[in-house]
């Protein structure tokens, strides 16, 4: 019995020695817990998804950058000042000076023009955002020059309205990459691509010290920043998939900020004096996509009806209650020329008459293509709901996101909810996405979203080319305006909400930052008490 | 004379040369087998990888670089071929998820569950099997409807709610246990990975407090998986047991007078200990395979979360890279099971 006892006694004393050994978080280690599996570069070139993007901003400096405080505005970055040419084909960037990279060396005109370059010559998928532009990996050394070290001067082939252009680089293309140190690692003329997989060549504010995928990602605080050093040492990104593990972590001081809470976590830890809940507004929209190669779906009638059988408010004062705010414009609201009006309600006798002059008094049948996660379940379903009352069938498609996006790519879906997120902080990543369709058929090398949806839109087509032209701003603000109203009558789409981000914080952590798009999130100004 | 002992020693020799070669034979085929399965599957399910690497919005021309360089315009059987002779050079491609070679990553995520499952199927034999036996010797008086009431919630509770409510209560309620984790962030960057086993790579850092965080972070999710394990090996425990009770030989050892305890511990127990051993590899073999949402809930960075993010992602590559190591180690652990029934049976010795 005695033994037993003591070694009870042993194996108490080891655990309570773990437990001492558990303060919460170090004092100078930002700890925060985050779905990380979207990870899989950093390097800017070739960096699109949601995590990526997140710790690129806080690795690099950017061409262009946003605003700290309101991210919705373009300060300097890189660049402290720039003219722009009178044809608007020509901007022309001074390079801010004493800035330095990780490596110690000044950043140049030539490493900005170097990141540019080397975004285009691999032709990853952010490349995407400067088609416009008219670079190509044969005419971009010629079109995007370093004049001299301070000065960069990147020509489109057209003109272009210029805040266009300074909002895709202010995107994560825009990082300016160490050109020696990436040129240094370089293997078979890849331009440093596999090196910066896992490493970082910046001059932001934090550094790359260590990722394990799927584990963690850690970032050093860079003392030598520009804009001065960070307060926290040290971020640590750890990848905890489930969000109620994260809640018991934030709840017991091992995390100091939870990313990934959904509303049941949020009921429990909002009653707690030590942590709080804040609200990011995102510029993610959820929507329907009708698509117009199913027979009921390409009558306007029809179309009509079915927005007014959906409950927006009835969800978002619900199950979507702090999550999604109605927002009824692919443009969310929070971003310039965004169209906030909600004139569409759940108005079941106007859909029912609706349908009946479209010549489907009693309704008819459709699949709804759903990705199986909350809160997207709860969407369809609602939806599901309230178009039986019309006599609609819905018949709900569950899958796994990438399950429902590859049907939907291949145009395979009838209706399908989904989310979509701007690529930059410009509207023409959105109405390129949501409207350009300039070839309808099926072998059609553009598949936006008017593509998937078969949604055939001339006009909106050039109207979407002539904005990202148009140089006046007052005429380009009002031809998306126009092009948010006449989409919202009336298109493939029914666009019902705008997301927010719920983020649990420890209380005496302050300053960060999460704006409204992907790219756009701030590690910098974080202190902790 | 000596030719016919020279010809009994080559026969001796080439039977135990067959002995050895067909299993591996057999080994070789169960694995060609699983990767054609799980190649053909992998090229079925409805999920484009392409558009896992390029996302949403690459355009046309990415995508179909992509899609060329993952092979995928080829003939399914060609790409099945191309993939045989690239893993024969030692070749498992590279994950897309993680944009490391698949070997690494396995070689990263696995020792994790192998701790894990290592520990847990420990306490699963170790309690289980006793437990057993003593239900089965007991059967219909206390023990025995303990011993049933636990294993049928050990069989019944869902892993992931005990999981949490487990965190719940030892780790937010009573602090006894470390976190969600393998060890302590503390120690997460001090401790050198050599073997990448947490227990043996803080011993052999020689860093007590360490190992001690390594112990209380993997206590309760090895107690968790240990639970339910032993909730299966003490169930077939009980009944082989008991099956052995039931036989002829017992009564006979009764009618002699022998002791109870040495009729089932002598005789009775080494009878049951082929199937019972057959039950632990299976066991321990299912918990290779990764205890999936015991992994998720306590942010365990172990195989079986890899395989399903990759099958999710139809990424491939490290989809087959791990079904090749789970699938050598359900091969392994059989052929080691037929060598132990060679051990504990004299029966199957050859002759």
């Amino acid at each position: 019995m005695k033994t037993v006892l003591r070694s009870l006694a042993v194996a108490l004393a080891v655990f309570s020695l773990a437990t001492d050994a558990t303060p919460s978080t170090p004092a100078d280690t930002l700890v925060m817990a985050k779905r990380i599996d979207d990870t899989f570069t950093f390097d800017p070139a070739a960096t699109w998804e949601a995590t990526g993007g997140e710790v690129l901003a806080n690795l690099y400096d950017r061409i262009v950058a946003r605003n700290i405080d309101n991210p919705v505005d373009m300060v300097g970055g890189v660049a402290e000042s720039w003219s722009v040419s009178d044809d608007g084909r020509v901007i022309t960037f001074r390079i801010r000076p004493n800035m330095t990279f990780h490596s110690g060396r000044p950043v140049t005109a030539e490493d900005a023009a170097f990141s540019l370059h080397r975004m285009v010559l691999l032709a990853m998928t952010p490349s995407q955002r400067v088609s416009e532009f008219g670079w190509t990996p044969d005419n971009v050394a010629d079109l995007v020059r370093a004049v001299d070290e301070t000065t960069l001067e990147i020509e489109t082939t057209t003109p272009l309205a210029t805040p266009f252009v300074l909002n895709v680089l202010s995107s994560s293309i825009g990082s300016v990459v160490d050109r020696e140190a990436a040129l240094a690692h370089q293997q078979d003329g890849d331009l440093g691509n596999a090196w910066l997989t896992g490493n970082s060549a910046g001059s932001g504010p934090f550094r790359l010290a260590r990722w394990d995928a799927n584990e963690a990602i850690v970032l050093d605080a860079y003392p030598a920043y520009w804009q001065g050093a960070p307060e926290i040492e040290r971020v640590i990104l750890r990848h905890i998939p489930e969000p109620s593990t994260q809640r018991l972590l934030i709840e017991a001081g091992d995390i100091d900020i939870a990313r990934d809470i959904g509303p049941d976590q949020i009921a429990v830890l909002q009653g707690r004096d030590d942590i709080g809940i804040f609200s990011f507004p995102k510029g993610d929209v959820y929507y329907l996509g009708l698509n117009q190669n199913v027979e009921p779906l390409a009558s306007p009638r029809v179309r009509q009806a079915l927005r007014w059988l959906v409950d927006y408010d009835g969800m978002a004062e619900t199950f979507l209650n702090g999550r999604f705010d109605v927002h009824q414009s692919f443009w969310a609201s929070g971003f310039e020329m965004s169209l906030t009006d909600t004139p569409f309600t759940l108005d079941v006798e106007r859909a029912r008459s609706l349908l009946a002059e479209a010549g489907y008094p009693d309704g008819f049948s459709v699949a709804l293509d759903c990705v199986n996660d909350s809160p997207q379940m709860e969407i369809c379903q609602s939806i599901q709901s309230t178009m039986a009352q019309a006599g609609i069938t819905v018949d709900i498609v569950s899958g796994t996101i990438r399950q429902v996006a590859t049907r939907y790519r291949s145009r395979n879906h009838q209706i399908v909810s989904l989310y979509s997120s701007p690529g930059y902080m410009d509207p023409h990543t959105m109405f390129q996405y949501f409207l350009y369709n300039p070839d309808n058929s099926d072998e059609s090398d553009t598949r936006t979203l008017a593509w998937r949806n078969t949604w055939d839109t001339p006009e909106l087509t050039a109207m979407t080319a002539a904005a990202v032209r148009e140089t006046d701003p007052v005429l380009r603000e009002a031809m998306y305006l126009d092009m948010q109203r006449s989409v919202q009558q009336d298109s493939a789409y029914i666009i019902m909400f705008q997301a927010t981000e719920q983020v649990a914080i420890r209380y005496g952590v302050d300053g960060f930052v999460s704006g409204p798009s992907y790219d756009t999130v701030f590690y910098r100004n974080v202190t902790k008490r | 004379m000596d030719a016919i002992e020279a010809q009994a020693g080559q026969r001796g020799r080439s039977v135990g040369f067959r002995r050895l070669l067909e299993p591996l034979a057999a080994a070789a085929v169960t694995l060609f087998g699983l990767l054609l399965i799980t190649f053909v599957i992998g090229r079925v399910i409805p999920i484009d990888p392409v558009m896992a690497i390029v996302g949403e919005r690459a355009s046309q021309e990415v995508y179909e670089r992509v899609r060329a360089e993952l092979r995928l315009d080829e003939p399914i059987l060609e790409q099945f071929v191309l993939y045989l002779g690239d893993a024969l050079r030692g070749d498992f491609g590279t994950s897309v998820l993680t944009g490391n070679p698949v070997l690494q990553d396995v070689w990263r995520f696995f020792p994790a569950t192998v701790e894990l499952a290592t520990v847990a199927i420990l306490i699963g034999a170790l309690l289980g099997v006793p437990a057993g036996v003593i239900g089965a010797v007991m059967r219909g008086r206390w023990p025995d409807h303990l011993l049933r009431f636990v294993s049928l919630a050990g069989y019944s509770v869902p892993l992931f709610w005990l999981g949490l409510v487990g965190l719940l209560i030892f780790y937010l309620r009573l602090d006894w246990v470390g976190g969600p984790g393998r060890i302590d962030l503390a120690y997460q960057y001090t401790i050198e990975p050599r073997t990448r086993l947490m227990l043996l790579d803080t011993l052999l850092a020689g860093d007590a407090a360490a190992f001690a965080s390594a112990v209380s972070h993997l206590v309760l999710p090895a107690g968790i998986l240990g639970f339910y394990s032993m909730a299966y090996i003490a169930r077939m425990a009980r009944s082989l047991m008991l099956e052995q009770l039931s036989q002829e030989y017992i009564t006979t050892a009764r009618v002699k007078g022998l002791s109870e305890a040495r009729i089932i511990w002598r005789h009775a127990f080494p009878n049951m200990m082929v199937p019972i051993l057959t039950v632990i590899a299976l066991t321990y073999a299912f918990l290779l395979e990764g205890a999936i949402l015991v992994e998720a809930v306590f942010a365990w960075p172990g195989i079986g979360l890899y395989i399903v993010n990759s099958v999710l992602s139809a990424d491939m590559a490290a989809v087959l890279g791990a079904t090749i190591v789970i699938g050598t180690c359900f091969v392994g652990l059989n052929m080691l099971s037929d060598l132990l029934y060679a051990v504990v049976d004299p029966r199957t010795r050859p002759s």
